[in-house]
């Protein structure tokens, strides 16, 4: 779906939970690395984060959890995309999520989940390479 | 005088014809802040000093060296964990075992529906209630919450900002109701709601109404609650942000003196709240930084309050903080070694004369603390006090020349965002323009660039690392808790006279909007088994709702 047009990622703050420092410093070392950004602000529920995406017709989203509701809220935006035909929007986590989450997660179709320690270069290169893959 | 050239003249001459020879490592000689650090001091770093002014001694103005006369050797920090998850009833009993343990002070962490001011049962707080600390609704959840606990011996602190006078209309409540009087009640409640426009970002309202809240209850507990401290100015989570030490200590003072101007708006003589105020900072791993810091931040404290805000009882000088060693510095990966960053914390806020201290659990960037983390994060501090030895003199690194310096040092950098602060019209103006933000995403940005590019070293994680360090056991949130929780809050909703909570309301909103202190009718409406959310949902129907800018 990409074809040479600048990757278009929105960073979401799904929840209650107010720690913002991961979101941004991603977000601005994605759009250092060239992509469009979209920074959601926080406190986003998954409707308003699902309904970003569609409207900014972005190639990925990045969600950023510290608050612990993560297998609540992650499957709804996952499931809201599936609904409205985004599925093929790649979806990534970040925040502290424990390893016996991440497996689950990623079946539901999360492509990548990063957690505490993860490079800012790795994240930029993983959304790079997913959405140049044509999805499966 | 003659002595001051000369020890210029041998620094100057030691650092030219002797270091200038030797080869050094590549690493950044900076504290993890970016301050530059060199490589020696020495007494021509302290030309000029006068020992009076810039120190004086322990239990004296400027209480460089500490608050109290005989620091440690009197007694000890008060040993302080924040604790909560769950329903009330687990965090009782985590409360329970804390005190078994020797700990000395309560401390409450409440989930994030109730630090936004949003009930169990609202749609928002699903999967989030009893996560992150204990879910608050009403007066029948604080009073499970302290249930057999002496209230008026043990000191309580509630982590608490934007809906704080409402969880203090609690704590009165559930206290009356076993017959303890304001009066009687010792603790801290948060109450900073400009750290959170800054960095925490869990808020109810505008920030306008949000500070007459502040207002009101410190009026109100400087009649009411002697033994109360309404505001816990705070600088760790301004910190765990991402600011730099600077940014924390300049930030944080700021706050503090924008709550004193309010309240001496209000028409309060400052001798009568003053001393109710207290401070809470970080303490992250750059061991020196962190004792300059506190150092500074007293001074200043004690400096301002004197010259600028006419306080003339030393209790109002004087900074009295509570610390807690930086979660952020806590890494995932091989995270034992997080005992290891936490003693030098913890180590570093003691040398720096904290009041209370809180020491993180080693496996706390991957969740909540078990049991046993918590018990040597304890262990951690019990060690320092009666082991190590550092507590037989007041501020013992006092006359370092590097520490002295560096304290100069980040005084001068604090008072230069306070004169950009007040370029901007002050600290409110300053945060609705987004200032403490920028500057805070800018320093965590430029700190995470030098950690992705090896400029700067975390064990474990850029360097040093192993595979397969994950822990097995970790703490996980009980899924029935926040069933459990609703059916508690429907209960309470049950029980209760309906038409007493809509009169406690209707007269919550009218007080509001006549600008009265809304600390009466808080206590009314709790007193009637209003629950937080329904108060902070009556307040924002005057006052309204707050959005940030998103912005990085």
């Amino acid at each position: 779906m990409n074809d040479g047009h600048k990757i278009r990622v929105v960073v979401a703050k799904p929840g209650l939970d107010g720690h913002d420092r991961g979101a941004k410093i991603i977000a601005r070392a994605l759009r250092d690395a060239g992509m469009e950004v979209i920074y959601t602000g926080l406190h986003q529920t998954p409707e308003q984060i699902a309904a970003t995406v569609i409207q900014e017709d972005a190639d990925a989203v990045g969600l950023s959890i510290l608050s612990g509701a993560h297998m609540t809220l992650v499957p709804r935006v996952v499931e809201l995309l599936r609904d409205q035909d985004a599925g093929d929007v790649v979806v990534t986590v970040g925040g502290t999520i424990p390893a016996d989450d991440v497996g689950e997660l990623k079946q539901l179709g999360v492509a990548e989940v990063f957690t505490p320690g993860a490079p800012t270069d790795s994240i930029v290169d993983f959304i790079r390479g997913a959405v140049a893959q044509p999805s499966a | 005088m003659a002595i001051e050239p000369e020890a210029r003249r041998r620094a100057h001459q030691w650092r030219q014809e002797v270091y200038a020879t030797q080869r050094e490592r590549e690493a950044p000689f900076s504290t993890i802040s970016g301050h530059p650090i060199e490589p020696l001091y020495t007494d021509e770093d302290l030309v000029g000093f006068d020992h009076a002014e810039r120190l004086g001694y322990p239990g004296e103005h400027p209480f460089t060296r500490g608050i109290h006369p005989s620091m440690y050797r009197g007694r000890l920090w008060t040993m302080r964990q924040f604790a909560g998850f769950g329903t009330a009833e687990e965090t009782n009993e985590r409360f329970r075992y804390l005190l078994e343990h020797g700990q000395m002070g309560l401390s409450t962490a409440f989930d994030m529906p109730t630090l936004m001011g949003l009930d169990s049962d609202h749609q928002r707080s699903l999967g989030e209630v009893g996560v992150e600390g204990v879910a608050i609704d009403t007066v029948d959840d604080m009073e499970t919450l302290f249930s057999g606990i002496p209230l008026d011996q043990v000191t309580v602190s509630m982590t608490i900002n934007a809906p704080a006078a409402i969880l203090l209309a609690f704590y009165v409540v559930a206290a009356e109701e076993n017959g303890i009087a304001p009066e009687k009640l010792g603790g801290t409640i948060q109450t900073d709601i400009l750290k959170e426009y800054i960095a925490q970002k869990e808020w109810c309202f505008p920030i306008e109404p949000a500070m007459r809240l502040v207002t009101d209850m410190v009026e109100w507990c400087a009649a009411e609650m002697p033994r109360w401290h309404p505001i816990s100015i705070s600088g760790y989570h301004i910190r765990e942000a991402g600011s730099t030490a600077a940014q924390e200590l300049a930030f944080t003072l700021k706050d503090g003196f924008t709550y004193v101007e309010r309240a001496i708006e209000r028409g309060l003589a400052v001798d009568d709240f003053a001393p109710r105020l207290s401070f809470f900072f970080n303490a992250h791993i750059d061991f020196f930084e962190e004792i300059a810091k506190y150092r500074a931040a007293r001074r200043i404290w004690a400096r301002e309050l004197r010259d600028t805000y006419g306080a003339r009882e030393e209790r109002s000088q004087m900074m009295r903080f509570h610390t807690q060693t930086a979660g952020v510095s806590l890494t995932a990966q091989q995270p034992l070694v997080n005992i290891v960053r936490t003693t030098i914390e913890a180590l570093a806020g003691v040398l720096g004369g904290t009041q209370s201290l809180h020491t993180n659990s080693f496996d706390e960037a991957l969740a909540l603390p078990t049991a046993e983390a918590v018990r040597i994060a304890l262990r951690t501090q019990q060690v320092i006090a009666h082991e190590s030895g550092v507590t037989s003199t007041a501020d013992p690194l006092g006359g370092s020349y590097f520490v002295e310096r560096l304290t100069d040092e980040l005084e001068a950098a604090a008072y230069d965002y306070f004169e950009r602060i007040d370029e901007l019209g002050g600290m409110v103006e300053a945060i609705k323009t987004g200032f403490p933000q920028r500057e805070i995403a800018d320093a965590a940005f430029t700190y995470q660039r030098e950690v992705d590019s090896k400029q700067r070293i975390v064990v474990g994680v850029n360097d040093y690392r192993v595979a397969d360090d994950e822990l097995t056991e970790i703490h996980r949130p009980d899924p029935a808790a926040e069933r459990r929780q609703r059916e508690r809050l429907e209960r309470t909703k049950a029980a209760r006279d309906s038409g007493a909570v809509e009169a406690a309301l209707g007269a919550l909103r009218e007080r509001a909007a006549s600008g009265a202190n809304l600390m009466p009718s808080m206590i009314e409406a709790a007193r009637a088994r209003a629950a937080e959310g329904e108060m902070v949902a009556a307040l924002q129907e005057v006052f309204g709702t707050y959005t940030e800018q998103p912005q990085f």
